[in-house]
């Protein structure tokens, strides 16, 4: 079976089956139905941490020290635990922020810069080169062995069988067009890969599977249980140590810890840990279930790893490759098939690793590092193309080969300078460098952009210094003196003692120092200075995330205008056409917004959207960058967006917000004076009425005074003029007395403390009486007064003195501007609907219509203005119409200029017999 | 024999003009009345009173009005006046006295008091 | 769901313990020659200890709220 074309032809059947599965978990998501939308999928999903290196360097590693291999596993258990706490603030702060990796998420922490996400990006690639390196290296070597079969031997080196050489560049190769295939072939908005998820899910159960099945084989085929080995292992002198194997070749105690530190980091910061954990999360929910099942799965893969390690040491003693012992174990039994499963499986957890890295690391190389300084560059003109997807996606492939290529090219070079595990390693204590800006960033806000890229320039610099250059060395591209005596023989920097720090392992040492320049430089670098505008909101979005309600965004303000079609063309250009017209129909469903599109100058919120689900696709500072320009007035050019992106351009963006900052408070003053001028206002005219009043009590008593002392004065006058004087005095009395009540009613009627006495009154009679005591009025002016009053009428609920107050007010006013001698007052009663209506209607001059409103005002008469001030105060029709709309009413004037006027108010009628058997109700 | 002094009273309220023009008769004094800003004005200008009453509160053209108006006419710069305001002190005063009345006297105002003031305002006598 | 509840607490506990179970004094305890039920001491250890910590930390996370 193990046949040259078998393993081929079954290897790309394998391969066949898992974009099989992606391409149809990829239908059923744009159809809306997600196969991966369960905590199992998601669970599984993670375990793409489980690489060749789980597959065969776990048992290389055992081999070697016994327990070496544990603590990759023991860590992420342990962070994984603390995943409650850290993981569901990152997933809330990536869900919210629209984080497409984990370049943007550091960026976009740190003020949306591209800088930072660039260097994030050069950091990740370059660190993870070893790691890639590592599965290519993996699958071609068990290529290679598994070709050998029947014959097991172990490809030495590299150089010396240029058949594994030439095995590794295919494998990347045929890589790069899988990879293509399987997460380039759109954009999507959010950078969901969902064929991608449901395929590594898949293949996380293949290797879990084979290697169950060849650890089962082991243990219970090739030898009759674990007692059966360990007891072996026990009676053999060379491998006793390894039983308890630390303080000797197990190594101390120290390095196992800062491996599990190490691996705590990685299983956050490994780019494709976090695509699949963070980026393709479908649900928090999820969450609980990984933080279990994800541990168990490790456990689960690891159990048979020192079966299968101590049983490939006692079969083959004499060191051979205990790296392949899971391939050459089942090979050096006949078992075929097993073999081929193992193999499969090893392929598996290999192209599992590379798909998934490679597709988040062209996506941070594309969106972190390519775009921005693409869009910086003058000559491109990108804002002026039409659509972008094409280049985007030509970017991310283009990375991808570059990638794989890079992993190839390093393995020629420094691949076989170490054993799996510790090229591993090396990408560990790479992305391990993440940690402090990453983790410090979400629960500091005084990390400052400045002190992230301090922290990471240093901690990479000591990284490669430490761990990437040796590796040259010890593969003679660098000379190997650099280790023996430091860079021009300064001893102290040697790369793997520095300082004279040695005893540690290279992995210990060179984490120890990496971590200590990179947090320090972090915490030092960010306290120095404080955290420009910019950083201080994005902290804020971070730090705070959970005491902001989900959905909302940071800021609503945008200055700058854009038309809602600019946007859409915008988005369009990054998404296509399809997708940008979905996206704004769920705006519209979302928000209640009938046609977003069409928005002569989008809102703020659409712009904000927009901007969101442009950087979920070319991440978070080029979407910004983008919006910059767009929303500019002018017909943008790129020397604005290079002003934009510039260094100084920082400030430039830094006072943007600055004004954006004041005309918030610009706002805020205009209707706080606002508030003032109505507050004012009222006052004003509170102050009116009080010098009105104050006014209009002045002049009887004015009158009063002076006639008083006339009379007072002058005992001789005549008494005609005696008498007139003092009809003055009394009327203007009368007047006074008039004018003091009235303002007492107005200031009681305002302040709501009048008093009502409220009864059921007959209308007729108060018309009755009131005539009767106006009629000395009516008699003067020599005006004539008709009643028409039916004979019954029911009666009405109010105070009657008010309402007589209202019935004399309307005669005397009628009576004020007739001419004497023609005049006429007629006062009406009828029923009309539910309510009681009277009517005064005179023959005098009329109300011109621009007063018939006017005249209900306070202190405001009508009165032509040459026939001299009429008397009276102006407040008497005021205070009817509040006390006949206190009681239900209304009072209003119906009247042509010339044909006199008709002053009319109603009254609502009032049930006496509901009345009459609910007082019966109540006394029963 | 002294040419009698010419008072113009500029007042709306019927029952005040009454009093005043009492008052001023009482006195000796040349009385015209205009009830409205606009004939207080012509009648200034005619009439040119030695005096001016002058209330605040009137139609068609107020007190301060009138007042501006007149003392912005050269041809009546003689005319002394005094304003009858609702206040002893404050806003009305100041802006009367701004406007160039010589006097702001208060409503109600002591007969003896609205006199003595006129006196004061005329021209001493020949 | 405040990052910080009892739950996070608990499970924050469960890190430090493991962290604590896979150091140096324990460790050290189990780092000796012997077998139980036929498998060296120290597997043992590792593999009982590490799914003891995994079926807690299960415990604590699916207990309803």
């Amino acid at each position: 079976m193990l046949v040259p074309w078998v393993i081929i032809f079954v290897s790309f059947a394998y391969l066949g089956l898992l974009f099989a599965i992606a391409y149809y978990a990829d239908q059923r998501a744009d159809a809306g139905r997600s196969v991966i939308a369960s905590p199992y999928i998601y669970s599984l999903s993670l375990a793409v941490y489980a690489t060749a290196w789980t597959f065969y360097g776990s048992v290389g590693r055992a081999a070697e020290n016994g327990v070496g291999f544990l603590p990759i596993y023991i860590g992420p258990t342990l962070m994984i635990a603390l995943w409650w706490i850290v993981m569901r603030k990152i997933l809330r702060i990536s869900k919210q922020n629209r984080i497409t990796s984990l370049a943007d998420f550091i960026a976009s922490r740190y003020g949306k810069s591209a800088l930072l996400g660039g260097v994030v990006t050069v950091i990740a690639v370059i660190g993870i080169l070893p790691y890639i390196s590592l599965q290519l290296k993996a699958v071609s070597a068990s290529f290679t062995t598994v070709l050998q079969y029947p014959e097991i031997v172990v490809p030495a080196s590299v150089g010396a069988a240029p058949l594994l050489g030439d095995t590794a560049l295919w494998v990347a190769l045929i890589l790069a067009a899988f990879t293509i295939l399987f997460g380039t072939r759109h954009l999507d908005a959010a950078e969901h890969h969902e064929g991608m998820v449901a395929a590594i899910a898949f293949e996380s159960l293949v290797k879990l599977v084979a290697f169950l099945a060849v650890g089962v084989w082991v243990s219970w085929g090739l030898y009759s249980g674990f007692g059966d080995i360990f007891a072996r292992v026990a009676a053999n002198a060379d491998l006793q140590p390894m039983l308890a194997p630390f303080g000797g070749v197990g190594g101390d105690y120290s390095s196992w810890i800062w491996l599990t530190i190490l691996s705590m980091f990685a299983i956050m910061f490994l780019p494709r840990q976090f695509q699949v954990t963070v980026i393709e999360n479908k649900d928090e929910g999820h969450l609980r279930k990984a933080i279990w099942l994800f541990p168990l799965y490790m456990l689960a893969i690891n159990v048979f790893v020192l079966p299968i390690a101590f049983g490939g040491l006692l079969h083959f003693p004499g060191g051979a490759d205990a790296d392949s012992f899971v391939l050459t174990l089942p090979m050096s039994q006949k078992q075929e098939l097993l073999a081929l499963v193992v193999f499969i499986g090893g392929l598996s957890a290999a192209t599992g690793m590379v798909i998934v890295e490679t597709i988040a690391l062209s996506t941070m190389v594309c969106n972190d590092l390519v775009m921005p300084v693409l869009l910086r560059m003058r000559a491109l003109r990108l804002n002026e193309r039409r659509d972008l997807t094409g280049l985007l996606l030509g970017i991310r492939r283009g990375a991808i080969v570059l990638i794989l290529l890079l992993g190839y090219l390093y393995f020629k070079i420094a691949g076989e300078a170490y054993a799996l595990v510790s090229i591993g390693l090396i990408s560990f204590a790479a992305v391990a460098q993440f940690a402090p800006a990453a983790l410090g960033g979400i629960f500091w806000k005084g990390g400052t952009r400045r002190g992230a890229l301090a922290g990471l320039v240093s901690g990479f610099a000591v990284w490669f210094y430490t761990l990437l250059l040796p590796a040259f060395a010890r593969s003679e591209w660098l000379p190997l003196g650099l280790l023996e005596h430091g860079p021009f023989g300064i001893e102290l920097l040697r790369p793997l003692a520095l300082f004279g720090v040695s005893g540690l392992d290279q992995i210990t040492h060179a984490m120890v120092w990496s971590m200590l320049a990179n947090a320090g430089a972090y915490v030092a670098v960010s306290l120095s200075r404080a955290p420009g505008v910019d950083e201080h909101r994005q902290a804020t979005l971070f730090v705070d995330v959970f005491r902001r309600p989900a959905g909302s965004s940071g800021e609503r303000l945008w200055r700058g205008t854009a038309s809602a079609a600019d946007l859409f063309n915008l988005l369009a250009r990054f998404v296509g056409l399809r997708a940008a017209g979905e996206a704004f129909a769920d705006y519209a469903r979302l928000r209640g917004v009938e046609r977003p599109e069409a928005q002569r100058e989008a809102d703020a919120d659409l712009v904000h959207f927009v901007e969101k689900q442009l950087a979920g696709v070319i991440g978070a500072a080029s979407a910004h960058i983008m919006l910059a320009t767009v929303t500019k007035e002018e017909a943008l050019t790129l020397d604005e967006v290079r002003a934009v992106l510039d260094e100084a351009s920082q400030i430039v963006v830094y006072s943007h917000r600055l004004e954006q900052k004041s005309q918030e408070l610009e706002r805020a003053t205009r209707e706080l004076r606002a508030a003032n001028e109505r507050l004012t206002e009222l006052d004003r005219m509170k102050d009116e009425f009080v010098s009105t009043v104050s006014h209009e009590l002045r002049t009887p008593l004015t009158a009063i005074r002076s006639f008083t002392e006339i009379l007072h004065d002058h005992p001789q006058l005549p008494a005609a003029e005696r008498e007139r004087f003092l009809g003055i005095v009394i009327k203007e009395t009368e007047r006074l007395t008039r004018l003091i009540s009235q303002v007492l009613d107005v200031s009681r009627l305002e302040s709501g403390r009048m008093e009502w006495h409220e009864s059921l009154i007959d209308m007729r009679e108060v018309i009755e009486d009131t005539a009767a005591s106006t009629s000395q009025l009516f008699r003067e002016r020599e005006v004539r007064l008709e009643r028409s009053l039916p004979a019954r009428v029911p009666r009405v609920k109010a105070d009657l003195d008010r309402i007589v107050q209202v019935v004399v007010n309307l005669l005397s006013n009628a009576v004020k501007f007739i001419e004497p001698g023609r005049g006429r007052v007629e006062i009406a009663l009828e029923e009309e609907g539910g309510f009681l209506r009277v009517n005064v209607r005179d023959n005098g001059p009329g109300v011109p219509r621009e007063h018939q409103d006017l005249i209900f005002e306070k202190f405001r008469q009508a009165g032509d203005r040459l026939t001299g001030k009429p008397q009276g105060s102006g407040l008497g029709l005021y205070i009817s119409r509040r006390i006949v709309e206190h009681s239900g009413g209304r009072l209003w004037v119906e009247s042509r200029p010339g044909e006199g006027a008709c002053f009319s108010f109603t009254l609502p009628l009032v049930d006496e017999a509901a009345l009459g058997k609910a007082a019966l109700g109540k006394a029963a | 024999m002294a040419t009698a002094r010419k008072v113009l009273i500029a007042d709306d309220e019927p029952n005040i003009v009454t009093s005043l023009e009492f008052l001023m008769r009482s006195c000796g004094y040349e009385v015209r009345v205009a009830r409205d800003g606009e004939e207080a004005l012509r009648l200034a200008e005619g009439f040119q009173p030695d005096v001016l009453l002058l209330d605040v509160m009137m139609p068609l053209c107020d007190g301060f009005e009138v007042c501006r108006r007149i003392r912005g006419n050269a041809a009546m710069r003689a005319v002394r006046i005094l304003m009858l305001t609702a206040h002893g002190r404050g806003p009305q005063v100041e802006r009367g006295l701004a406007l160039g009345a010589d006097v702001c006297l208060s409503k109600p105002f002591s007969n003896q008091d609205l006199i003595a003031r006129v006196r004061g305002l005329l021209p001493p006598s020949p | 769901m405040e990052q910080f509840d009892v739950r996070g607490q608990r499970l924050a506990a469960l890190c430090l313990l493991g962290l604590v179970l896979f150091s140096y004094p324990v460790l050290a305890v189990f780092n000796v020659q012997g077998t139980v039920a036929g498998i060296p001491v120290l597997y043992a250890y590792f593999f009982v200890a590490w799914g003891a910590l995994i079926g807690l930390i299960a415990l604590v996370i699916e207990r309803p709220d």
